[in-house]
């Protein structure tokens, strides 16, 4: 909502400056969005006349006009607008200056190689007018005698744009606001003079309100005026509408929308002559059309309030009028309409048109249904006044009554909610200021809502009403208090954070990325799950909620190899979505490593990073945030997405059942793909809600400290196996022997080729063997061999390498 | 002169010159060896008169150990020798680089997200989560903002549905829905998390952090509101003063509602939040709306609080100087470097939030 102080000045006494005009209006919750200076800028459109055009020597449709900018200066500008002739005085632009509709600014620029210094505007660049066809015309008894002179009258008025809450329809007009200003105490409302209208003649157009169900327009008044002279509007009425930001036309539509702006009544005006028997307003029938007075060409579906006559539909209620009977200059009979519409319809209608206009934006939040008479009346007035013609009485029709609204208030919840306190005289002060009826009952305020406040409901509206205008600086704080009764994370969140940290201190950088996804990429990760769409992306690459980060994250590996970066660790920690309903959606760690381990280093030998580097990152964060790793089950199960051969599954324990990470190489087809290019890409995933939870503290998790200081030894085996055994299940059998003994097993070498059988390969393992009780002697050391030897030949089939 | 004599001062001469590792282990043996000097003397010590055998017996025994500490002593000399040697030899350029050593770093939005629930938790708040995908009454009408009310236009919704029944939630705010459901009265929960509007250009990302705070008590007003926030943000921003202006605005799930604002000033190009004259817009709050306390069965007439909810991204971009909000979610290799944290900060409140 634009508004300026001078306009304001003509509702409220006041004597401030505008400076504290500003603050005062943000500081009742009318936020100041924006302050502008009209002619900023705007010296620098200068009306021009053209002395001569030539064709553009390199483009046919382009000439190249001599421009007459004043003070004996002659400009060369490009044109392309047909209209570009000797003679024509018109709106020159000068470089620098910025084009309001385009908001670009002019440069000095060659076009096909001829210099233009400036450009000539059409009225639609300068946003004066919808003509966009060639430059402006202006007439030449007016402007022949301002060659030079700047075209927009300099202005002093600042434009402030207020930014108004949908529950304030009231103050989409400048009364609402100065009425709010003077409550708060920042000056005095004036009281409008009533204009009663001198009618002469009787309403001839017959209309009438449909009675339908979930009719949208439940009041219509109406006033007919003969004989009008529709104008250009006088000057101080175009001063006006420009000030804020509109656009003048004609004195009739620019009194519609002065009285808009002023007192929040839209009106609307008909050219009486074009409407055929009278008017209706109905329910439209599916596929009824009209053409909006922007042009464009509506199809109607069933049940939208329109305003009809004999011959069709003429206009959406509320919404947009038609051109069929919109006024024009030579138009000589006007219908003036002041109409109540609810809120719900014009909203739907609006919604599935998609059209805004500033009717439905006021409708849609709900004007004062009392204004009908009084907008009419100060409409009708200004017409006979600026064009002249004869008034009719005024018509309502009616299919409601407004009924007024009284609500009960409770002194005391003010300081209940506010925390401070104000008297009681001090509140009816305030609500009579704002427009209510107070009358004071035991202990109860009795209040009679006005009726331009649809917004207030119950008591806790009036509590607002009264803390906005006393001012919320009075709010005294209350220090909190550091005290809880409740531990501010649960464990499973104790658990994601600690996991977060874990992860990023092994080397990975952590990136938070959409949680939706190009479902292209998408298909690649989502495994068994379905695709769940977004009705209504942004783009079609960000089409479904990602079903994996991997869809997302491997672009960003993408990007990042393609900014030069070779060796990349990300990592995201974030919601997968399983299904499209709330609640289908699991917390994932998911992590892409790139390129090599070492690279280009004169102390490491160079080799690409791998499946090991991975699943070494799993693991240990896994041990770090508490899970035992001698339990860890790990098979080569995995979604197609990694490399069928080098990942596995990891599970807490053999027993069971759901997967706590997946690690591996990414698949090489996908990389091919999304052509993804680097000497190794290992990725991983870790499921945070399938990690089991215990009430135990970690401390209570673990063993008693038992250690012994008794002699250790190691031995050394090797073993040849079937190609297929695992190792995880040659541990298994070995740690298995005897868990007393056996304190450390470490596979040192897997070797297959020369030497060793086809389908088979060997497998060093060194063996630590300590016992609690005693220091081992030699036989008992060739009992524990001999047993480990025997054990492992026996389950898995192996023979001891001799 | 005797035997012993002889041996010692001739063993004393050999063992003054300069010897190799080698001869002086064979000087070693040919004294201790299984036949050596000093060993046959010792196999004497039997056989002889036993009023001399105690004077002998002492003298040996004292040749044997000026003879032994000698070697010993020249045996070390040469092994350390040697070591200074081979030390010449290793000697590297030590200013070669060292091996590289990567550690990842924390996104400025998780850090933040730490440092908010750090400073909430001090004061009693616990955390709650609720899902990214909501229903529609949870986001809307649960929270006052019924079909076709005009405050619908201030969320751009992504929806799952063509009915609009399955949505991205828009805020935090349904969390405070389904903290209240699940619950009984008092309330105090913050809830940070994803929230998604269709909304994407410069200063917009369709996906964005925002924290809640919901506190439901039988008295609780608003001087407790702006007692909060007041200790949020100077706790947040780690400054002593800090400017603080609470502004009338509307949500439909709160009233009376308020916008707060924050004073800073623009020192060498840099955002400095705290005093200045320039107001800087940084939360929505108020008091919960009685139609909300209804739709999740609290009894207003016995229960009143406050609801907040704060841009994290927006939080993080102030206190840590970083100007487009794009870049937090385009994973630029440099970017994640150069504003992520060490993992090793976790924001405490007695170490401080931010070093």
């Amino acid at each position: 909502m634009k508004i300026t102080f001078d306009w304001l000045k003509q509702h409220l006494k006041i004597n401030s400056k505008e400076k504290d005009l500003l603050e005062q209006l943000t500081n009742i919750g009318l936020e100041v969005e924006t302050i502008d200076n009209l002619s900023s800028g705007k010296e620098l459109f200068k009306i021009a006349r053209i002395v001569k055009t030539e064709k553009h020597p390199n483009a046919d449709r382009l000439k190249v006009c001599d421009v007459d900018v004043g003070k004996k200066e002659i400009k060369k500008v490009v044109c392309g607008a047909p209209n570009a002739r000797e003679g024509l005085i018109t709106i020159y632009a000068t470089p620098g200056a910025v084009i309001p509709k385009t908001q670009t600014k002019l440069v000095v620029s060659k076009i096909r190689d001829v210099i233009s210094h400036g450009m000539l505007c059409s009225e639609s660049e300068l946003n004066l007018s919808d003509v966009a066809e060639g430059i402006a015309e202006l007439s030449k008894s007016k402007y022949q005698k301002k060659i030079g002179k700047n075209y927009f009258s300099e202005s002093k008025t600042n434009t402030i744009d207020l930014s108004i809450t949908p529950n304030r329809p009231d103050c989409l007009g400048l009364r609402g606001i100065a009425r709010d200003l003077a409550a708060s105490g920042f000056g005095k409302l004036i009281d409008l003079k009533e204009k009663k209208i001198k009618s002469n003649i009787k309403p001839s157009l017959k209309v009438k309100i449909n009675k339908e169900k979930d009719q949208g327009c439940s009041a219509f008044g109406s006033c007919l005026i003969k004989n009008v002279k529709n104008t250009e509007s006088p000057q101080w009425l175009k001063d006006k509408l420009i000030s804020v930001g509109q656009k003048p036309i004609s004195a009739i539509v620019d009194i519609t929308n002065y009285v808009m702006l002023d007192i929040n009544r839209p009106l609307h005006a008909y050219d009486a002559d074009k409407i055929e028997k009278g008017l209706i307003i109905r329910n439209s029938k599916s596929g009824e059309e009209f053409t909006g007075l922007d042009n464009k060409n509506y199809k109607l579906e069933k049940d939208m309030c329109v305003i009809s006559d004999a011959k069709g539909v003429l206009g959406l209620g509320g919404i947009i009028g038609g051109t069929r009977s919109g006024t024009e200059f030579d138009t000589k009979n006007i219908l003036l309409e002041s109409a109540y519409f609810k809120p719900r319809s014009i909203r739907n209608t609006a919604k599935k048109l998609s059209i805004e206009t500033d009717a439905k934006f006021r409708f849609e939040r709900g004007i004062d249904p009392l204004s009908i008479e009084e907008g009419l009346n100060i409409a009708a007035s200004l017409v006979k006044e600026i064009c002249g013609g004869e008034i009719s009485k005024i018509d309502i029709q009616k299919t409601e009554n407004y009924k007024i609204k009284k609500i009960s208030f409770n002194p005391n919840l003010f300081e209940k909610i506010s925390g401070f306190k104000i008297s009681d005289k001090e509140m009816i002060k305030i609500l009579e200021d704002l427009g209510f009826k107070c009358k004071k009952e035991k202990k109860y305020f009795s209040l009679t809502i006005p009726s331009w406040r649809p917004d207030i409901t119950q008591e806790i509206d009036i509590v607002e009403e009264l803390v906005r205008i006393s001012g919320y600086e009075k709010i005294k704080i209350v220090d909190p208090i550091k005290e809880r009764t409740r531990s501010t994370l649960t464990k499973s969140q104790k658990l994601f954070h600690f996991l977060q940290r874990s992860i990023a201190s092994k080397g990975y950088l952590e990136a938070i990325t959409w949680s939706f996804s190009d479902s292209n990429y998408n298909d690649h990760f989502k495994g068994k799950y379905e695709d769940i769409r977004i009705v209504n992306p942004i783009s079609s690459e960000l089409n479904v909620l990602r079903n994996s980060i991997f869809s997302n994250l491997i672009i960003y590996v993408r990007k990042n190899l393609d900014r030069g970066f070779k060796d990349l660790s990300i990592f995201e920690i974030g919601p997968i979505f399983t299904g499209p309903n709330p609640g289908e959606q699991n917390t994932v760690i998911c992590g892409l490593s790139s390129g090599k381990k070492f690279r280009l280093s004169w102390i490491d030998e160079e080799r690409d990073i791998d499946v090991f580097d991975v699943k070494r990152d799993v693991i240990q964060t896994l041990v770090e945030a508490g899970y035992s790793s001698d339990k860890f089950f790990i098979d080569d199960k995995t979604p197609n997405y990694y490399h069928p051969g080098k990942s596995g599954r990891l599970f807490l324990n053999k027993n069971n059942d759901q997967a706590i990470a997946y690690f591996g190489e990414i698949h090489p087809n996908i990389l091919k793909k999304i052509d993804i290019k680097t000497e190794s890409l290992v990725g991983f995933e870790i499921f945070i809600d399938n990690l089991k939870l215990t009430d135990k503290t970690l401390n209570n998790q673990k063993r008693k400290f038992d250690v012994s200081d008794f002699q250790k030894s190691e031995r050394d085996f090797a073993f040849i196996v079937s190609k297929d055994l695992k190792a995880q299940d040659l541990i298994n059998v070995i740690s298995s022997i005897d868990q007393k003994l056996i304190s450390n097993i470490r596979v040192f070498d897997v070797y297959e080729g020369e030497n060793i059988p086809d389908n088979q390969k060997s497998i060093a393992i060194n063996i630590t063997i300590q016992s609690y009780k005693k220091t081992l002697n030699d036989n008992d050391l060739e009992k524990i061999n001999n047993l480990i030897i025997k054990t492992v030949e026996n389950k898995t089939g192996a023979k001891i390498r001799s | 002169m005797s035997n012993l004599k002889k041996i010692k001062d001739e063993f004393l001469l050999k063992l003054e010159k300069k010897l190799s590792l080698s001869e002086i282990n064979e000087i070693k043996s040919n004294l201790f060896g299984k036949n050596g000097l000093i060993s046959s003397e010792f196999k004497k010590i039997g056989s002889i008169v036993e009023n001399e055998r105690k004077k002998f017996a002492s003298d040996l025994n004292l040749i044997k150990d000026e003879l032994q500490n000698l070697i010993n002593f020249k045996i070390d000399e040469i092994q350390t020798e040697e070591i200074n040697k081979k030390l010449e030899k290793e000697k590297v350029d030590i200013t070669l680089p060292e091996r590289t050593f990567i550690r990842g770093k924390i996104h400025p939005v998780s850090q933040t997200i730490d440092e908010i629930s750090s400073i909430f938790s001090e004061i009693g708040f616990s955390v709650e989560e609720g899902p990214d995908v909501e229903n529609e009454y949870n986001n809307f009408t649960a929270l006052n903002t019924p079909d076709n009310h005009p405050a619908r236009d201030m969320h751009d919704t992504f929806y799952l549905d063509e009915k609009k029944e399955k949505l991205l939630r828009t805020h935090t705010s349904p969390v405070q829905i389904r903290t209240m459901l699940k619950d009984k009265p008092p309330f105090k929960i913050i809830a940070p998390g994803r929230t998604y509007r269709s909304d994407s250009d410069q200063t917009h990302s369709p996906m964005f952090h925002q924290v809640e705070g919901l506190h439901i008590d039988k008295d609780i007003n608003m001087g407790h509101l702006k007692g909060c926030l007041n200790y949020f943000i100077k706790e947040f921003f780690e400054v002593k003063k800090i400017r603080m202006r609470f502004r009338p605005s509307h949500f439909p799930f709160t009233e009376p509602s308020a916008e707060v604002d924050i004073g800073y000033e623009i020192k060498d190009g840099k955002i400095v939040i705290g005093e200045g004259d320039k107001w800087l817009e940084i939360l929505g709050c108020g008091m919960v709306h009685p139609n909300v306390l209804k739709n999740v069965k609290v009894d207003p007439a016995k229960f009143q609080g406050y609801a907040f909810g704060i841009g994290i991204d927006r939080l993080a971009m102030l206190k840590y100087g970083i100007n487009d909000l794009r870049a937090f979610f385009d994973c630029d290799y440099r970017w994640l470097n150069h504003y992520g944290f060490d993992p090793l900060d976790v924001p405490t409140n007695y170490r401080g939030l931010s070093r």
